[in-house]
This record gives C-alpha cells, structure tokens and sequence, in this order.
C-alpha cells in the first residue's frame, strides 16, 4: 500500500463511504483499522519516554516502532515526496476491497423493478442476501408485469441453489408459474423434472416426461421412450393410455416393415391396386383399424396385422369397430362383405340384419362411397325410424322403398308428389300408379 | 431465439462474418436476452424493438395482433403480456384523453388496470385538463365468457371467419370463391360497402339481400341501353367504376356464401346447430352427448370433436365421470393418442373437465382444509386448481336471461335483442354482462352474477370525477377483450349500440374463434 495522509484522508470522509462511527455495527474490522490509527497517533506523543527505549515495539505493520524510516501507512506529505517512499507490504485486515463502491447503485427493490419494466439495464447483483431477493421477487410480483418477474427468476435460478429457489416458490403460486413457463420455454427439461419433483405434482411430472416423446423422429427411438413412461406416475386412465400408445407403435412397426416389403415384392393384389399413399406409423388407433381392415381384412386373428386382433387387443368397442369396418370395405365396393357385417344367425338359424351404429349411418356411408341403388335400398328399408326411412328413400331415389313406405303410410300426397320426380314412362311411374289406383288402400290423404 | 444463435453459431464456424440484427415486436423480452447470451452471440447481434401495439381494423376495430396471449395467459399463467395491454391502453388514454369511468371483471382485467394506472401516475401531467372523449372503459377476461367463444357462428362476418379464417383483417378467397382459377386475398372493412351492409347480418339473411343487391346492379347497368352519347360519358366517367367495383365485391361474396352453403351442407351443420342449442339450453344432454360420441368416432374433426366436449363440460359443470373417460379413450383412439397432452391443458384451462364426486363445496372445503393439517404444501396446489372455477353456466344463464323466450318464430330478419347472432337461442353472455354494467354503471346489483362467475372480488369500477366529460363522449365505449374476442360478439354489441345510442369500439389482443381456442390448447399440432 502506498498511500499518503492526504489519500486516506479523503478516502474516510468521502461521501460514497459511509463514516465511521462507534456504533457501525456491521464494520467490526474496520474498527480495528481505526484502533491502529488511534494507537500510532498516540505513539507520536509517548515517543519519547526514554524508559521504553530498550523495549522493541513493533508496530502492527510489523516494523519496529522507532526505527529510521517511519513506519506504518502514515507517512507525512514529505516522505511521500521522496524519491524513495518507503511501502508496507504486510496484510491489512479491513472490509473486502471490493466491497468499496465505486458507482452508485442504490436503487431499491421497487425501483429496480420499475427500471425492469421499462426494459432499462439493471444489475441485480446487489441483491445477494436471501432476504433482498424475496423481497426484489415480490415487488416484481406486485407490479404484475411477467416479464419483470422471469428477469428476477432468470437471476434467482443463477444464485440459488435449486432447493432454495424450489422452497421460496414453492408458498409463491404466481412466481412458481412463471417459472414453469419459463423452464418449458427455454427447454430446460432437467429442471423442470426436479421441480416437479420437489412439488410432488406427480402427475405433471409424468406428462412433461411424456411430452418428450413429440421431438423423437425415428419410430424405434421413439418406441423405446414410450416403454420408459408406462411406469410413471400417470392417473390409473392415464397409465392404460399410455401403455396402448406403446402397443400400437409396436404393432405398427411391424405392420409397416411387413407392408412395405408386400408392396415392394408386387405379388398381393390388394396393394397393387391400391398403393399406399402414406406409412402407417404413428397413425392413430381408429385410421390403423381402418387399414387393417383395408389391406388384411380376412387374416385370422393370429397375426398382428388382422383387425380381429386389433380389436381385441385394444379393446374396440363393436360400435367403432363396424363403423370402420364398413367404411373400408364399402371403399374397397366389397358389398358381400359389408353383408355380412350385419349379418347374424339366430339361435334358430334365421338370419336377420342387426347395425349396433343404426342403418341411416350405414346408408350414408355406403352413398358416400357409390353403392349401387339395389344395395342402398336394401339397407334403407332397414332403417327404423319411418321418417328417416323416407327421407333417405328420397334422398337417394330408392324407389321401391319409397313407393312401399307411402303405400305403408297411406299418404297419398307424398306419393305424389314423388311421382313428378320420376322419370316418364319409367317402371317406377307404372309401379306407382299401380298403388294409386288400388282399391285396397284407404288413404288418408 | 435458439433458431437465431443456431444461424449465428453456423455461420461463425464456417467462418463468414456477417452483421445480424435481430427486431422485437412489440418488445424484447428478458429471457431472449438470456438465450442470446447463453448462446454466446449477444455481441454479435443488434437488437431493435418496433414497439407495435395497435393495429386498426376496421373503423370499430382495433386488434394488439398477439393470439399467443391466450395460452399463455390462460393456459401457462404467464402475465408477460400486461405490461404490453397496460401500455396499450396508454397510448389510447393519452391520444383520447382520461377515461373518466373504467369497469373490469376477471384477475387479468384487473392487474392490467393496476399496472396501466401505475404507468398513468409515472407519466402523469398528459391527460390532465384535457377533456374525455371516450366515456367509458370495459375490460373482460376470456375466461369470464368461454360459451360464447365456443359456438359455431352463424353471422356472416363470424361464418367467414370460421370457414375460410381471416388474417389481419384480410382473408383468401380460394377459386371455388372467385369463378377463376387464382385465388384473391381480400381486405374485410367498412370500406368494403357490400361487406359492410351484410357482415352483422345473420347468415339467412346474407343471400336475399344479396340478390336483391345484384337485381339493383343488374338494372342500374341496363339504364345505359336508353342513354345518348352525353349521358353515356357521363355514365362512364362518373359511375361505371363504381358499378364495377360494387359487381365485383357482390361476385365475391356470392361466391363466399355459396361455398359456404357447400361445406356446412356436407357437415351436416344443422344437426351441428341443433346440438350446441340444445347445450346451450340445457335439454337433451343425453342426446348431445351420444351425437359427439358419433362425431368422434366417425373422425369428422379433432378440432370441433374438442369444441363440442369442451361446450358439454362447460354448460354441464364438467362432464360425468363415466362420460369424461369414455369421451377421452374414444378421442385418443380416432385422432391419436398423444393428444393424452391436448386433455391435460383442457383440464387445466378449465374448458374440459369431469365432475369431481360429491361435487359440492362443502366437499371441497373440507378436502382442501384437510391437506393444510397434513402439511403437504405441493398437494395444495393441485387442490387449488381443482377447486378452481366450477362454471355455473345454468345458474348465470338463468339470471341473466341468456336463454329468450320466443313466442313463435324468431325474426331473424328483424332481430330484437342480442340472441339473433345465434339464431334466437342465446344472448351471448359477454355483451349481455356489458349491457346491464353499463345500464346501471356500476356491478350494483350484479354480486350474485360475479359470485357465480368466479369473480369475487375481480369485479372493479373505477370512476374519476370528471365533470369535463361531454354526453357525446358518454356514449363511446371502448370495450377491451383480454385473450380475444369473437365476430359474433362484436356484431351483437353493435346491434346494442344501435338499440341504446352507444357507440362501442373493440380492444382485442387477437380476434378469435372457437378453432382457434382448441388450436391453443392442442399440444400437437392437427
């Protein structure tokens, strides 16, 4: 150190340093800088009692008191003129250099905050006691503005160990949801994980895990990852879902590894004249059925490609799994097919036609797909609901049933007024004026 | 930001120097700045802010342009969009004086207001003295109001918006709309003179007037036939452009209605209709639900399957336990199964959920109390966001007569109240909520409707005296939609303004839709 009188002087009483005073509780070491100042000063005055002469006294520089050159960091001003001024090297004990604030930045926890929101630059390193940083944190709160409080996040997440943060936000709703947003926006999955963790919210735990499986492309990859979330802690629904989204990946691995190779070898005629448009992978359960029952509709249940065990596999109620099924084979113009779908044999042998969806659906799907007027008709009579029966009947020009159900109903003027839609001369105009002019009917209009 | 340093990182291995500049709108956030400097590139790009905040869109209509806000307000509880609302709500104050009566309901309204009246008294001296010419202020949550955002819109503005989804103002009108083979981006204004007489119209309405529009060109045009050489000069300098242009907006929208008429024929959009009614006014719920088992079943849509789910939980208090779960399977089976996230927001947001058994609050208090005694802090949570916000859409509907009660048919021709914007059958509960707070201006009177709103104590007036305030100014409003605000809506409170003399201008952080809400809270993209 080599500083003069003068320096030292001003550096005590300049106003960025707080003076000294005896009741400065926080500055016990300064105090024994001032102590050693107070000892030399008084030194000056004793010096010459002669009966200490013998006596070495050392100074608390650690140079001898009373030896040639003066000792100590308080030199006069013309020593420190001197072309050799003498200088102390031995450790002073005193506050941390860097502790000597050299620019001002004594802004409070709502002014910084205020500078926050107007996007100023704002050091927040002032804030290092835990007790400033909560206080920072809710004044940033309290101005409501998430930005500001992700600023105080970003630099409590630097300074604090993640216990710490984790059990200051824990008693902190608004803050803790800013930082969960803040964690998944910067992809910082490791953290978030612990976070949930630490808040046993086990359940968001288990579907932030889960999330991940969207950023993995390749089918094997991906399949593997999904076999580590089936044991997470998932609602009981939850755990089953997760653990179809597995099984079908799997299947549909396999489904599409056999597929692609049919297709390529060129001999099953199903693919030939149907090419593929788009793989089966990641596909969801219902477009996978539809598929199956496309491509490998009569395979036995033995093989995972089959949509008998498909259904059985995941549990696919009748309803969705005739709906698909028609829907496939009405699109491949397999009418024997759609058939026997709803065909089924009473304990007495009889055959009759039951639709767990209701026949309108069927006729609306079979129209959508082109079926032949013979085919829609036999499926409208089968309709119900005579309304609707009627409707669809005229609908989709099913003139029989049109002709029988008017005829059932006895409405003579919707028969009527059905005639002048058909053609001249047709069989159907014969057939209805046949029922017009029967005597049998007692109409009711 | 990562895409940007990944940009900045590539080029600096391979050696090129280049200058970056990186522009935020409307402003830079803290976080990007730390990903910029975590990236290592924070001294190597400039950053600008082009501070934007209000785009007008029409004469009525100003929009911030920010869908984001919604999920990450509504979803995430992000509030980085305050501060963006409160200064936007400054700038207005400043260019069109103080604001002298301000109401607000939902916790988002009322930090806004909180943080624009900080930002006022910062700034303070520059609306003093001045007088008002905007009487009042109305600020509204979206969650206050999620029904109305939910429901299928049958105004013509609305049904544009729904089917061909208009962007700033502007849609694309494809060439099944334009007779050709090019497709035309329009701009959808009051400066649009044949969009302007039909936008808040209801949808039947649309095609007679335009007919009728078309007969009108049709015998204007033919005047010409008796015309002699001066008069046809005349004709051509003077009108023939106008006549043109007026052909071409009427072919345009003619072809929008019919391409309309097209797609929701092919969806069935009555039977659609006749569901949503039927939720909305709480009879055949059995019925309803079994149709959006089919829906779903029949994958017509993962948009509007969710859409349907989440007007049933809301109008129903939740779904029922067993219809929650066969509901959810059912949808992850036909649209896939990640969307096990898609529900998981829904439940969060409030907009899809299942009645918790003994669903009443006496259940709740003593659940959640019990786990205060247990000490199990991150339990509470959960319990809190359970507890959050049963949705009491039948108690509210029936005090506030959202629901009319028609005698015969409804004219929609001629409507009489705010329920024509949904042909009759519900009054949305938005406007009718704006309505009575601005008839009795105050929530007098209104504390059951707040209780059952979730909104205790986010209900607020704030009313500075202001004698200076002329009558003309009391009848402008200025109404502010925080998480996006509807055609439908903005039709019916014209349709007010007409009835009661006011004059209602729009704040919205974003127009929206019912696809646009469910697109927010999908986790995958559709």
């Amino acid at each position: 150190m080599n500083r003069t009188k003068g320096d030292e002087e001003e550096y005590w009483n300049s106003s960025k340093f707080k003076a000294f005073t005896f009741d400065d509780e926080d500055d016990e070491l300064s105090q024994l800088k001032e102590s050693k100042r107070a000892v030399n000063s008084l030194r000056d005055f004793v010096d010459d009692d002669d009966d200490d002469d013998d006596l070495e006294r050392v100074s608390w520089s650690g140079e001898p008191v009373g030896s040639k050159t003066r000792p100590g960091s308080f030199q006069s001003l013309s020593d420190a003129l001197s072309d050799t001024p003498a200088k102390s090297y031995a450790p002073e004990l005193g506050r941390p250099k860097g502790e000597y604030r050299d620019y001002s930045n004594d802004w409070s926890p709502s002014d910084t905050v205020r500078r926050l929101r107007k996007g100023k630059v704002c050091s927040l390193e002032r804030f290092r006691s835990l007790q400033d940083k909560l206080q920072l944190l809710e004044e940033a709160v309290s101005m409501h503005d998430g930005n500001v409080i992700t600023a105080v996040l970003i630099f409590l997440k630097r300074t604090l160990s993640k216990e710490i943060l984790f059990r200051e936000l824990e008693v902190r709703q608004v803050a803790l949801r800013h930082l969960i947003h803040f964690l998944k926006e910067i992809g910082d999955q490791k953290l978030l994980l612990d976070l949930f963790r630490f808040l046993d919210r086990t359940e968001e735990l288990a579907l932030t895990h889960y999330r991940e499986h969207l950023n993995i492309q390749d089918p094997e990859k991906r399949k593997e990852f999904l076999k580590t979330c089936i044991g997470l802690p998932f609602s009981a629904e939850d755990s089953a879902h997760i653990q179809d989204h597995y099984t079908l990946l799997e299947r549909q691995i396999i489904i599409e590894a056999n597929d692609r190779h049919l297709e390529s070898a060129g001999q099953t005629e199903i693919f030939r004249k149907h090419p593929r448009k788009a793989s089966i992978l990641n596909m969801p359960l219902v477009t996978t059925l539809f598929y199956s029952c496309f491509y490998h509709y009569t395979e036995a249940e033995g093989t995972f490609s089959s949509p008998v065990n498909l259904k059985k596999t995941f549990k696919i109620p009748e309803k969705q799994y005739v709906l698909t099924a028609l829907a496939a084979r009405a699109k491949l113009r397999a009418w024997h097919d759609v058939d026997a779908l709803f065909t089924t044999k009473n304990w007495l042998g009889y055959t009759k036609k039951r639709a767990p969806i209701g026949f309108h659906r069927v006729v609306e799907i079979l129209h959508k797909n082109s079926a032949p007027v013979q085919i829609l008709q036999e499926y409208v009579n089968l309709v119900e609901d005579v309304d609707t029966k009627l409707n669809l009947a005229t609908k989709f020009r099913c003139h029989d049933v049109v002709i029988d159900t008017c005829r059932d109903l006895k409405d003579r003027q919707q028969l009527l007024a059905y005639r002048s839609k058909v053609d001249k001369g047709s069989a159907e105009e014969e057939k209805i004026d046949a029922v017009l002019s029967s005597s049998q009917i007692r109409w009711k209009n | 930001m990562r895409y940007i340093a990944n940009l900045v990182n590539a080029d600096k291995m391979a050696g090129r120097t280049r200058k970056y500049k990186v522009i935020f709108s409307p402003q830079k956030f803290y976080a990007c700045e730390m990903v910029l400097e975590e990236e290592g590139i924070y001294g190597d790009v400039s950053c600008d802010e082009w501070a934007f905040s209000l785009l007008p869109l029409d004469v009525d209509l100003l929009s911030m342009e920010l869908p984001e806000f919604f999920r990450d307000y509504f979803l995430e509880g992000d509030q980085c969009w305050i501060n963006t609302v409160a200064q936007a709500l400054h700038l207005l104050s400043t260019l069109y004086g103080p604001f002298p009566n301000c109401y607000g309901i939902g916790r988002c309204a009322k930090m806004s207001h909180e943080l624009w009246r900080k930002l006022e008294e910062e700034e303070d001296g520059e609306t003093k003295g001045r007088r008002p010419e905007i009487g009042h202020v109305f600020l509204l949550d979206r969650d206050v109001d999620f029904v109305t955002a939910l429901c299928s819109q049958v105004v013509y503005e609305g049904l544009v918006d729904d089917t061909f989804r208009v962007k700033c103002g502007s849609v694309d009108f494809g060439p099944e709309v334009t007779s050709s083979d090019k497709s035309l981006k329009v701009l959808l204004n009051a400066e649009d003179k044949v969009f302007n007489e039909i936008r808040n119209e209801h949808f039947s309405n649309v095609f007679g007037f335009l007919s009728q529009k078309a007969r009108n060109l049709q015998a204007q045009y033919d005047r010409r036939r008796g015309m002699d050489i001066k008069q046809m000069k005349n004709f051509v300098s003077q009108e023939l452009k106008g006549l043109k242009q007026e052909h071409r907006l009427l072919s345009l929208h003619i072809g929008a209605c019919e391409s309309i008429m097209k797609k929701k024929t092919k969806q069935d959009f009555q039977e659609l209709i006749k569901t949503e009614h039927a939720l909305l006014e709480g009879f055949s719920i059995r019925e309803s639900t079994n149709y959006i088992e089919e829906h779903i079943d029949r994958q017509v849509s993962p948009i509007e399957s969710l859409r349907l789910m989440c007007l049933l939980s809301i109008t129903e208090n939740g779904l029922i336990p067993k219809d929650y779960r066969s509901l959810k399977t059912q949808y992850l089976q036909s649209y896939g199964p990640e969307h096990l996230l898609t529900f998981s927001n829904l439940r969060r947001a409030g907009l899809l959920t299942e009645q918790a058994p003994g669903d009443t609050l006496t259940a709740m208090e003593s659940k959640v109390s019990k786990l205060v005694t247990d000490k199990a802090a991150g339990k509470i949570t959960d319990a809190f966001s359970s507890l959050a916000k049963r949705s009491n859409f039948r108690a509210i509907s029936k005090k506030l007569n959202l629901i009319p009660r028609v005698d015969g048919e409804y004219d929609l021709k001629v409507p009489r109240d705010m329920a024509y914007v949904f042909s009759g059958a519900y009054v949305p509960l938005s406007c009718r909520i704006i309505e009575q707070v601005l008839e009795r201006q105050s929530w007098q009177g209104l504390d059951e409707v707040v209780r059952l709103l979730n909104c205790s104590e986010l209900a607020f007036t704030d009313m500075t005296k202001e004698d200076k305030a002329s009558s003309e100014s009391l009848r402008l409003i200025l109404v502010v939609f925080l998480g996006g605000c509807t055609f439908s809506e903005i039709s019916a409170l014209r349709f007010l303004g007409r009835e009661k003399g006011y004059r209602f201008i729009f704040l919205t952080t974003a127009v929206t839709n019912s696809v646009r809400l469910m697109e927010a809270m999908s986790e995958v993209k559709a």
